[in-house]
């Protein structure tokens, strides 16, 4: 039998013992940002006819919070890991370069769910949202969290010390998601501006996830699933060969 | 009958660094099996490239005729590693340390194993307490529980009595010597020689990444170590013929090598010829510690020769 789904579990378990800080902190940050902005810019913006600045932002922070928290998932398991040095105790077993990969991808994408969830059910209570396309919306809450899972996992195996994960964080993953349209609709930005988020592949992500609720986008809904899509295989397919090298694991 | 751990031809650097430079050896199976040298001599390198945590650049290893490579799965079912550095997951509490560690080996049904071993290497009471709060002894046994609790039929110990206390110790060896008996191979490294040379029937030595001994542990005791006459003189002094050959230990005591006990006879009667006499004296059996010692010297004469000033 295969060590991945204790190796699944122990990822699920290692997060949920913390969910103070893992779960429930993030949750009351995309509160804040929500009940801050809607408050600030309500009446005084409107993303698309018949949707309100509140609830235009509800998707967006939410989707924010779960790549956020995703990338943080994996990242911070084995950069921990490889610091304390028990990261050997899942080198010795027989789990497979894919087996390591799925299990700290799927506790990523885990996570995201569970502060996704969080942050919809006390955002719902504030502002309703309507969800016009459920699967849509699944697809790309999955697609976002794995990609940015994805790319956790490779942070965690390429740095050596906390404060290369918190500079991919402040530096990359920040920026990304800030400038990504969770807070505006992208057409009402400059030329220049506008230009540039559509390089943005969380624009995508977030956009399409947006499409779930709305039934509107700024872009189609299948172009942002190639790109998310197209970006979260070649990343999972680098993450894979870094495992299957040893790169950074095994000398 | 397929060997328990065969090491072919491997090398490997660290950079400029030979760690491994050319290592073969066999350990048979049922094997109490010593792997001793200085530190920094390739013992753990050697170790870590057969449970997978390093790459050999040169040669291959095998656990239970399972290339560790090729057949990492088979082969890393089949062996036990107890690293050196005391590791843990502070997240977690012993008996789910335990759980998951066995889970990673697809065995997820292993309470009754995790139990005895939890037992064996007293850690019951400890069984629910986060691994934060044990001690550093008790972080070893967990970790060597951990290398068992896949039931491996080679286990390797690196160093697990570094830092531990004697009641441990025993227990460990305890342990270990029947799981020896019930067939499992034993690799350990330690720098407690008289460990090895109580528990191993069989002892290699690493030096500078290269074997520079392999043999059982009663050739090598016979062939670099002899047994030495001990005594001290009240009045007179040790005959010419007798002088030639010993030499003074620490206490000011003269150490005369002999072979076997009927040459005590022939000391005894040489030096009553002599007229001298004798305050004490004592016959010491030849011991790992000084055949280490001679091994590693010998290996180090050529090298100080070739040395630059």
């Amino acid at each position: 039998m295969s060590g991945f789904p204790t190796l699944f579990r122990k990822e699920i378990v290692r997060f949920w013992k913390v969910s103070v800080q893992t779960v429930a902190a993030p949750v009351l940050s995309a509160l804040l940002y929500l009940l801050i902005f809607s408050h600030v810019l309500s009446g005084r913006v409107e993303a698309f006819p018949g949707v309100s600045y509140a609830q235009f932002l509800v998707p967006g922070l939410a989707m924010m919070s779960m790549l956020q928290n995703a990338f943080a998932n994996s990242s911070s398991s084995l950069i921990q890991s490889k610091i304390s040095g028990n990261i050997i105790f899942i080198l010795l077993p027989p789990l497979s370069p894919l087996e390591l990969f799925g299990a700290y991808l799927l506790a990523s994408i885990a996570r995201a769910a569970a502060v996704g969830a969080g942050v919809f059910i006390a955002a719902f209570l504030l502002v309703p949202v309507p969800i016009a396309h459920p699967l849509w919306a699944i697809a790309f809450g999955v697609l976002g969290s794995g990609l940015l899972g994805a790319l956790g996992i490779i942070a965690g195996i390429w740095a050596e010390k906390f404060d290369q994960i918190a500079a991919f964080q402040n530096f990359l993953i920040m920026p990304l998601t800030f400038l990504s349209g969770v807070f505006y609709s992208i057409h009402s930005l400059p030329p220049f501006w506008l230009g540039l988020t559509h390089l943005n592949p969380f624009f995508y992500m977030i956009d399409g996830f947006r499409f779930g609720f709305f039934g509107q986008a700024d872009v189609s809904p299948w172009l942002s699933l190639a790109i998310a899509g197209g970006a979260f295989c070649a990343l999972s397919f680098f993450a894979l060969q870094l495992l299957r090298s040893g790169y950074k694991l095994r000398t | 009958m397929v060997a328990a751990v065969q090491v072919r031809d491997v090398g490997k650097s660290f950079g400029a660094t030979r760690a491994l430079d050319g290592v073969s050896l066999t350990v048979g199976q049922g094997e109490f099996f010593a792997l001793l040298g200085p530190n920094g001599a390739g013992k753990t390198t050697l170790i870590s490239a057969l449970g997978g945590l390093a790459r050999a650049d040169a040669g291959t290893l095998s656990v239970m005729g399972f290339d560790v490579r090729a057949q990492y799965r088979q082969a890393r079912r089949s062996v036990g590693i107890v690293p050196q550095e005391i590791v843990f997951d502070p997240f977690f509490s012993v008996r789910e340390t335990l759980a998951f560690q066995s889970g990673y080996f697809g065995m997820t049904k292993n309470g009754a194993w995790i139990d005895e071993l939890l037992e064996r290497l007293a850690l019951t009471s400890k069984a629910d307490a986060n691994m934060r709060s044990l001690s550093g002894g008790m972080k070893r046994r967990v970790m060597v529980a951990q290398a068992l609790v896949h039931r491996p039929p080679v286990i390797v110990l690196d160093e697990p009595t570094a830092g531990v206390d004697v009641e441990l110790r025993q227990t460990l060896w305890k342990f270990i010597r029947e799981l020896n008996k019930a067939g499992h191979t034993i690799v350990l490294t330690t720098h407690y020689l008289e460990e090895a040379e109580q528990l191993c029937t069989r002892i290699a030595m690493l030096k500078a990444g290269r074997l520079v001994a392999l043999d059982t542990t009663a050739n090598l005791l016979a062939a670099f170590s002899r047994r030495v006459l001990r005594l001290r003189l009240v009045s007179g002094s040790l005959p010419p013929g007798i002088a030639a050959s010993a030499q003074l230990d620490p206490t000011g005591r003269h150490m005369v090598p002999i072979d076997d006990f009927s040459q005590v006879a022939d000391v005894l009667v040489a030096l009553k010829a002599a007229g001298a006499a004798i305050a004490d004296m004592e016959v010491t059996e030849p011991d790992l510690e000084d055949v280490f010692l001679k091994i590693m010297r010998h290996e180090d004469a050529p090298a100080a020769g070739r040395a630059p000033p």
